[in-house]
């Protein structure tokens, strides 16, 4: 029989992962039965709960407060070593002393999203109507849902107007709902390799990340956490299949080549012979580690429903019209599931509705990917634009 | 009224050290204060920040990556785009000045990019090499090949100039197309404005460069 070698279970028991989705390594708010969270599907979500870190300091007149907004799969640590995991916070590139999100500076809040994994209610959640586990039950929910939930928080907070709304990908889209649906409450918005829709090739590549997933039997129809289950196979497929997305081909090539991993000769089997699917694999099993099968399926749903045109009658303009925001919009020149081409729609939009927007295109071979890591002209360009906003908004340098 | 009275940066037009350059200076002192401002072909945002210090609201359109990401990473509000195919973006009225500075002679469709200038915005500012400038006209007369300058040192073969015209041409474009000239000035091979008023003709022959403040004509 030819070789095969499977992708290797979880380190990380399901119980030490779901021990952060009702008791999280962080702050949490908590909003009661008179305070639902309106849902786009119909649905009043009640009670709910947002998991969120801050770093730095509220200053006097609550002037200097920044969202960052979380991509598909990641969450509230931004900047401080993973609860479960042990990695480095997420963005710690961008965020931290002497960076361009100083919190010395800024008071930075960051939560996790509803439907996520980490502490703010999500499907891995308990449904305190049955005691056990939402799964499927759990309402289907979009990104204004996310935003609607973060601007909760906000007022919870007693902060009226962001200075700036910050985030990548999904987190990028989350920062366009923010000035649609709150623009008196957004000075200033950093909008990074996002859309204000997802593309149908988009929605194709999430649906076979969803099929993945569902495709594996310990999956039992969104129900695994009843049977003490967790369909690790199918999540590590789905995120495998994603993570080619994040990147290039020209930055797989530079990492891997055709270059064997640990021989010299192919072993005739379906083996990890090659260092590219070495590493996929890697990819695949770490996540798992920390995420919630059914999570990643609302989640990416979430992304697959958004489009901002659509909720203004076909016309992005509108969603924008008269809008005081300040917009940066970046954009990297090798990202091809979140090209220019959709940044420079947005930015035709926001140009149409006369708003303040700079828009910088960023050659790198890195894909998507590059938001996340040291690609200093990006980190130039962040730290510059808060700081003429910072100017314009009335922040002094050691506004803390 | 001169360079020097208007503004209060300081002999910038006779030479003085000083951070800007003088036909920006010039360009700057016919956008009043306040206004909101539409800078195409922005480079490396000089003109943008002389505008800033003039408290206008400016924005910019840059075709270079290395030209829009230095211009953000100054904190401008500059995008990158195409002034043939960008333009067309923008509703009318936005700008109260749209700033074309030494670009329109780049553009594919100088026509129909001059107004779109003076769509989006009720005033436009428009800057070029005059190509009647006696130094163009000797090289091509005596030298028999096509001109090359301090300000267009590019050979003909490599330059991104496509459409080299004149103060005169300029001013009959701006006819034909019933565009209204509220102030027109030349500047000499150093960026300052030629002094005495004379006629078109001389202009055209001493100016290095042409700098218009257009507003739109009554005509349509």
């Amino acid at each position: 029989m030819v070789g095969v070698q499977s992708i290797p279970s979880p380190a990380i028991t399901a119980d030490e992962r779901s021990h952060e989705v009702d008791h999280p390594s962080s702050q949490v708010a908590q909003f009661g039965a008179e305070q639902p969270l309106r849902l786009d599907c119909g649905v009043d979500l009640s009670p709910f709960q947002i998991a969120y870190q801050t770093y730095g300091e509220l200053n006097a007149d609550r002037s200097n407060a920044i969202l960052i907004c979380h991509a598909l799969t990641g969450d509230q640590h931004v900047a401080n070593v993973h609860p479960v995991t042990g990695k480095p916070g997420w963005w710690e590139t961008l965020v931290g002393p002497g960076r361009p999100l100083d919190p010395q500076h800024y008071f930075i809040i960051c939560s996790n999203v509803i439907g996520g994994c980490m502490g703010s209610t999500g499907p891995a959640s308990i449904n305190p109507a049955t005691g056990k586990v939402w799964g499927l039950e759990f309402p289907v929910i979009t990104i204004p849902d996310m935003v609607r939930a973060q601007a909760m928080l906000i007022d919870r907070l007693g902060i009226d107007t962001l200075f700036a709304v910050v985030g990548g990908s999904m987190g990028g889209m989350q920062v366009l709902q923010w000035t649609a649906a709150y623009p008196s409450r957004v000075f200033s918005v950093l909008a990074i390799a996002c859309s204000t829709r997802h593309s149908a090739q988009n929605i194709a590549f999430h649906e076979l990340g969803r099929q993945a997933v569902m495709a594996d039997p310990d999956w039992h129809g969104g129900g695994y956490a009843d049977h003490g289950l967790h369909p690790h196979r199918g999540l590590a497929v789905a995120r495998m299949a994603a993570h080619i997305t994040y990147l290039s081909d020209a930055a797989l090539h530079r990492k891997f080549g055709r270059r064997m991993q640990d021989r010299e000769l192919p072993t005739f089997s379906f083996d990890a012979d090659f260092q590219v699917e070495s590493y996929l694999r890697y990819q695949g099993s770490s996540f798992v580690e920390r995420f919630d099968a059914n999570s990643y399926l609302y989640l990416t749903r979430a992304m697959d429903y958004f489009d901002i045109a659509g909720d203004h009658g076909g016309v992005l303009a509108k969603a924008f019209a008269g809008i005081q925001t300040r917009f940066c919009v970046v954009s990297f020149t090798s990202d091809w599931l979140f090209p220019t081409s959709e940044s420079r729609a947005l930015v035709h939009a926001l140009n149409a509705s006369s708003a303040r927007v700079s828009f910088a295109e960023i050659e790198t071979d890195r894909g998507h990917d590059a938001f996340l890591l040291d690609v200093p002209e990006f980190f130039d360009i962040s730290r510059a634009f808060l700081e003429s906003a910072g100017k314009a908004r009335g922040l002094t340098a050691k506004n803390a | 009224m001169s360079v020097q009275e208007a503004l209060p940066l300081g002999g910038l037009a006779t030479g003085q050290s000083g951070q800007f350059r003088a036909d920006h200076v010039l360009v700057a002192e016919m956008v009043k204060p306040g206004s909101k401002v539409l800078d195409v072909g922005c480079g490396e945002g000089d003109l943008l920040q002389l505008l800033e210090t003039r408290g206008i609201d400016g924005r910019g359109i840059e075709l270079s990556r290395e030209g829009v990401n230095r211009c953000v990473a100054k904190g401008l509000a500059v995008v990158q785009g195409d002034a043939d195919t960008d333009l067309v973006n923008y509703p009318d009225d936005a700008f109260d000045y749209v700033i074309l500075s030494q670009t329109l002679q780049a553009t594919r469709q100088p026509k129909v990019v001059l107004e779109n200038l003076l769509r989006i915005g009720r005033r436009a500012i428009v800057s070029f090499p005059n190509f009647g400038f006696w130094k163009m006209r000797l090289q091509l007369l005596i030298g028999g090949h096509m001109p090359r300058t301090e300000n267009l040192p590019a050979s003909w073969y490599d330059t991104a100039n496509i459409h080299f015209c004149t103060i005169k041409d300029f001013v009959e474009l701006c006819d034909a197309i019933d565009v209204k000239m509220e102030r027109a000035e030349a500047l000499d091979l150093y960026g300052r404005p030629l002094r005495l008023r004379m006629p078109w003709w001389v202009w055209n022959l001493f100016g290095e460069q042409g700098v218009f403040l257009l507003t739109r004509g009554g005509g349509k």
